[in-house]
């Protein structure tokens, strides 16, 4: 029995660990701005092609670092362009703006690419086969759950224990009495989308090295099921949004296993509604008051 | 600014109707985009090939310059639809495409009500010609090609179960999947069968599935873009069952995806190059091979070597039908081209093309083809007729 | 102006409209790129201002816009397809499970009927979630109706995955003009009536329309409801415009589409939306167009750079950008075409409007 799990639960612990990458950035863009950053799933799509054109011309160990720097470079610019401008807007412009800034950036991709899928290149050693008990599957697989969670301790301890994250977490509790006690709002909102890229690109190197085609709507979905995930560990809160992430990656991969496949999207929608409904503030989440 | 642009465009109008005198317009209505766009753009070199040795088609006596009208349909039945109107609009008197069924089904309606005939490819699913008036093909069926892969399953790997994937919204391959499902349990097999949506990267889940409920064969008639990662990922997880297709996935997608793997690949397809029993497709490969060498993009286009695919054989061959149809007419209009199509006979190089009452090429022959993964080429396995599936 | 009279001009200008309608069709041939383009404008015009009715005059931000079409589009073609031809198009499925045909009108109204049941279903749990929260709940809801639509076990209903056609189409731009005229004219009354004020009060604050006596969630879910009946119908005559249809077609970015129209003709007007229908399908079908093919200037000596395929949606998505960021109020802002020619006495009035 558990030998026929076990391929399954690996390949749900890995996209887990993917999706959470790409969780952690949504959930500190909403703590903040109150806003579901749309285009984040394509900013982890970008980072896919960044890679596949860099490592074309040089070798994948330069190419890597390189590809994370134009990632948050791109991240940070999106905030600049498409957000900033409507600082003082309604949420629902913002909102509307990320939604045209993901439209964009599909576009343009397609435009880039012509429209084709990518192969994406094979980064070494973790791209290698290996064999656990009854199952095989990439190196990276393994890798993948334990970086995640290095990666997410790492960013807790800089939310916890250094200067600007006492300020963002100042600035999630309370824009506005952040700004009169001095906190530089813009660039605490900076650093959210620069840590928020960063962990996306690192995704994206974990996700396409397990399933190597790069396509420009390819981010769609695994964003907003990292979206899901944020929202089910309670938005704002990033161990919630990576236990989220890991709860619906084995969840979506057992239902496969149950021979629903069609179902495997539709259940994390599912999902998503149940728990807007019955715990909004999700696992770990805050209550939020309601201001009039 | 503007003005000068808005002569230059007035200029180039006006130039291109002197030269319209005496064109006539053939749609090419091929995915260059999407998860087909690789194959698309096979087809269409073979389209193009086929239009370089016959540039003309004289029509009530007169010399006229047959042009090209290329549109992307982008592998999408929605985006099909402003396609085929696009082509409309251009005024083409014959479309020729598409590969992938489902967008050849949405696009024939707007064919149909424009009255042009559109000749089919490679694209097998029974309902672009059944469903449609306007709509021809040159190659063969599903429920053909669905029975020969059946068979070769079973002969050939002596398989019992066979878990068998499709994509959802798919025509091709829910057609072709749902074909073979059928002949497999005709022929007493058993099937798991199972769907996954489009965009989807993981198919680890799948082929779990299928090692978990005993199957002996996978077939899976996927768009090239999935059958790379379900290649890959079937190689990283050393699955050792055969990996069966139909005709998609004769194309140097899959080579490359295959190539240093220990997978078993097979596929059926419309052609093979060095099937040497025809002089028509010697003739057509060696010209061919030599029109890509000497043209660094189409050679890009056809996957960056100079491979033969069968797409681009029924591209070659759908161009001349559709020249063979102007001619019979005698006329530009696309109402006199169709009514003309039923009779039109010629020996192509993929056989000889006739067509049924429903707008079917008369095709009884499949090859079977195996990917090598040392060489990375295709190697021929057999042919399968209709006559010894029957006998 | 007498309102008596105002009402003979409108409909003496909406006669006209189809008389000259009925020219550009004789003249320019059902073909052309002209008259597909007004087809599908008209088409989306219905489905923005139903998305408006809700987004800008109710205030509910929902994107689920596309599983609402969806199901509308799905009742009509599954209703209408002629039993002759059922054989072939449920060609996995033996024929499919339904036994009769209906007429095309019927099938629209079962078409708008539908998808307001399953909306009066869907708003019980999900009106009562805020601002983006139920945007992505709506969201969801599309999704999912999508993936039972697809499933394979309700193939005899709904031929699966696969493409449905052969059901009955457009035959003349009169038609889908005259569906979305009568389907925006109902919904413009409903603006204007008490009804319309009240959602418009729940839109500028909900508590003060709460404390003013306006049931929330009645008025909430009446808007929502008939917001998704003329989306289902806008489904519907979208699937005669394209002649085929498939569920795979209808996914989320569908909704963002029109979410754009709508913010292109300015949030809570109806002539907006209907303006930026016609623009948004005439530049995307037809003149931005050229973008897309590759051109040669002087000869063909000349390559004009960026021109290839593709180009056409990042032009056409940063102009949808430019008009987020600096032109939030979109062509008409809260105005609609008949403000523009009123005097501007109730200056008061406008400013606070263009406000939102």
């Amino acid at each position: 029995m558990f030998d026929k799990i076990l391929p399954y639960l690996l390949s749900g612990i890995s996209v887990g660990g993917q999706y959470a990458l790409i969780a952690v950035g949504y959930t500190m863009v909403y703590g903040i701005l109150r806003l579901i950053n749309f285009a984040h799933g394509d900013i982890f799509t970008a980072a896919g092609f960044f890679m596949v054109y860099i490592a074309a011309t040089l070798p994948v160990q330069i190419a890597m670092p390189l590809v994370v720097v134009l990632t948050v470079i791109l991240g940070f610019a999106v905030e600049r362009v498409a957000y900033k401008p409507l600082r003082s807007a309604p949420r629902m412009s913002v909102m509307i703006s990320a939604i045209g800034v993901s439209y964009l950036l599909q576009n343009l991709m397609w435009y880039v690419t012509g429209g084709l899928a990518k192969q994406y290149p094979t980064i070494p050693w973790i791209s290698n086969s290996i064999t656990i008990g009854p199952a095989t599957t990439k190196v990276v697989t393994i890798v993948t759950p334990i970086l995640t969670i290095l990666l997410v301790i790492a960013l807790v301890t800089i939310i916890q224990k250094t200067k600007i994250g006492m300020a963002m977490r100042a600035v999630s509790k309370d824009f506005e009495t952040a700004q009169l006690m001095g906190i530089k709002i813009d660039s605490v909102i900076s650093t959210t989308f620069i840590i928020g890229s960063l962990l996306a690109a690192i995704g994206s190197v974990l996700y396409f090295t397990n399933y190597t085609s790069v396509t420009p709507t390819v981010g769609a979905m695994p964003g907003l099921k990292a979206f899901v995930a944020a929202v089910f560990g309670g938005i704002g809160s990033i161990p919630g949004a990576v236990i989220g992430a890991f709860i619906i990656g084995i969840c979506e991969n057992l239902i496969k296993a149950l021979g629903y496949t069609t179902f495997s999207d539709a259940f994390t929608f599912a999902l998503l509604i149940v728990i807007l409904l019955f715990k909004p503030t999700g696992l770990f989440g805050e209550k939020i008051s309601e201001k009039v | 600014m503007k003005k000068i642009l808005a002569l230059v465009l007035v200029l180039m109008l006006s130039v291109s109707a002197v030269a319209m005198a005496e064109t006539i317009k053939i749609g090419v209505f091929e995915p260059a985009s999407g998860d087909n766009g690789a194959g698309g753009k096979q087809e269409v070199i073979g389209i193009e090939y086929a239009n370089s040795l016959v540039p003309t088609v004289e029509i009530g006596g007169v010399t006229y310059d047959v042009e090209l009208v290329e549109v992307d349909n982008q592998s999408a039945t929605d985006k099909a639809v402003s396609a085929a109107q696009e082509l409309v609009d251009a005024g083409v008197s014959i479309v020729l495409g598409s590969y992938g069924s489902g967008v050849s089904m949405a696009g024939g309606e707007v064919f149909a009500a424009a009255e042009i005939p559109a000749i089919g490819c490679s694209c097998t699913n029974p309902g672009v010609t059944s469903l449609c008036d306007y709509y021809w093909r040159v190659c063969f069926l599903d429920p053909f090609q669905g029975t020969v892969m059946a068979n070769f399953a079973m002969d050939e790997f002596g398989a019992k179960t066979a878990y068998v994937l499709s994509q959802l919204g798919d025509d091709y391959t829910t057609g072709l999947a749902t074909y073979f499902a059928k002949a497999f349990e005709g022929m007493g097999g058993t099937v798991i069968n199972e769907q996954f949506t489009e965009g989807t990267s993981d198919y680890t889940a799948y082929l779990t599935n299928a090692i978990n409920g005993g199957a002996d064969v996978i077939f899976c008639p996927t768009s090239t873009t999935v059958a790379a990662l379900l290649i890959n990922q079937a190689a990283s997880m050393n699955i050792e069952l055969p990996l069966l297709a139909g005709d998609t996935w004769e194309s140097s997608v899959i080579l490359d995806a295959a190539k240093g793997t220990n997978l078993t690949i097979c596929c059926s397809t419309f052609f093979d190059e060095n099937d040497e029993s025809s002089t028509q497709a010697a003739e057509f490969v060696q010209g061919f091979k030599a029109w890509l060498n000497a043209n660094p993009d189409k050679m890009t286009n056809n996957g960056g070597n100079d491979i033969v695919a069968a797409v681009s054989a029924l591209g070659f061959d759908a161009y001349m039908t559709a020249i063979e149809a102007i001619k019979a007419a005698d006329s530009a209009v696309g109402a006199d081209i169709a009514a003309a199509m039923p009779g039109v006979t010629l020996t192509g190089v993929t056989g000889s093309i006739s067509f049924d009452e429903i707008g079917d090429a008369n095709k009884d022959m499949a090859y079977i083809k195996q990917a090598n993964t040392e060489t990375g080429a295709f190697d021929f396995v057999k042919t399968q007729t209709v006559a010894e599936l029957e006998g | 102006m007498k309102k008596s009279t105002k009402n003979l001009i409108n409909i003496g200008l909406l006669i006209l409209m189809f008389v000259a309608l009925y020219f550009i069709e004789k003249v320019a041939g059902t073909r052309s790129m002209l008259i597909t383009v007004l087809k599908k404008g008209a088409i989306y015009a219905l489905i923005a201002v139903s998305m408006n009715l809700l987004n800008g005059f109710t205030g509910l931000f929902s994107l689920g816009q596309a599983g609402f079409m969806l199901v509308g589009a799905y009742t009509y073609a599954v209703l209408t397809i002629p039993m002759a031809k059922r054989m072939a198009v449920y060609q996995y499925y033996d024929g499919g499970i339904i036994g009769f045909t209906v007429p095309a009108i019927v099938g629209i109204l079962a078409a708008g009927a539908l998808a307001a049941i399953l909306a009066a279903l869907i708003g019980l749990p999900v009106l009562r979630l805020k601002s983006d929260y139920l945007a992505i709940a709506t969201l969801g809801f599309a999704e999912i109706i999508r993936a039972i639509i697809q499933w394979d076990a309700l193939g005899p209903v709904t031929n699966g995955s696969n493409l449905l056609k052969t059901y009955p189409t457009f035959t003349t731009v009169l038609q889908p003009f005259l569906a979305a005229t009568i389907c925006i004219g109902i919904i413009v009354l409903l603006i204007n009536s008490t009804y319309g004020r009240a959602f418009k009060a729940i839109r500028d604050d909900e508590i003060a329309a709460e404390a003013m006596g306006i049931n929330l969630f009645h008025h909430k879910q009446m808007s929502f409801v008939i917001s998704s009946f003329f989306a289902g119908v806008g489904g519907a005559l979208l699937a005669m415009y394209q002649a085929s249809l498939q569920a795979n077609a209808f996914k989320s970015s569908m909704t963002y589409e029109i979410l754009l129209i709508v913010v292109i003709g300015g949030m809570g007007s109806v002539t907006g939306s209907v303006l930026a229908s016609f623009l948004f399908i005439a530049c995307s079908e037809w003149w931005l167009r050229f973008l897309d093919t590759e051109m040669f200037l002087f000869g063909g000596t000349f390559k004009v750079p960026l021109l290839r395929s593709g180009f056409r949606m990042v032009v056409f998505s940063i102009v949808i950008m430019i008009v987020v960021l600096f032109f939030r109020k979109g062509i008409m802002g809260e105005r609609e075409l008949w403000d523009l020619f009123k005097p501007r006495k109730k200056k008061n009035k406008t400013t606070e409007g263009a406000k939102g």
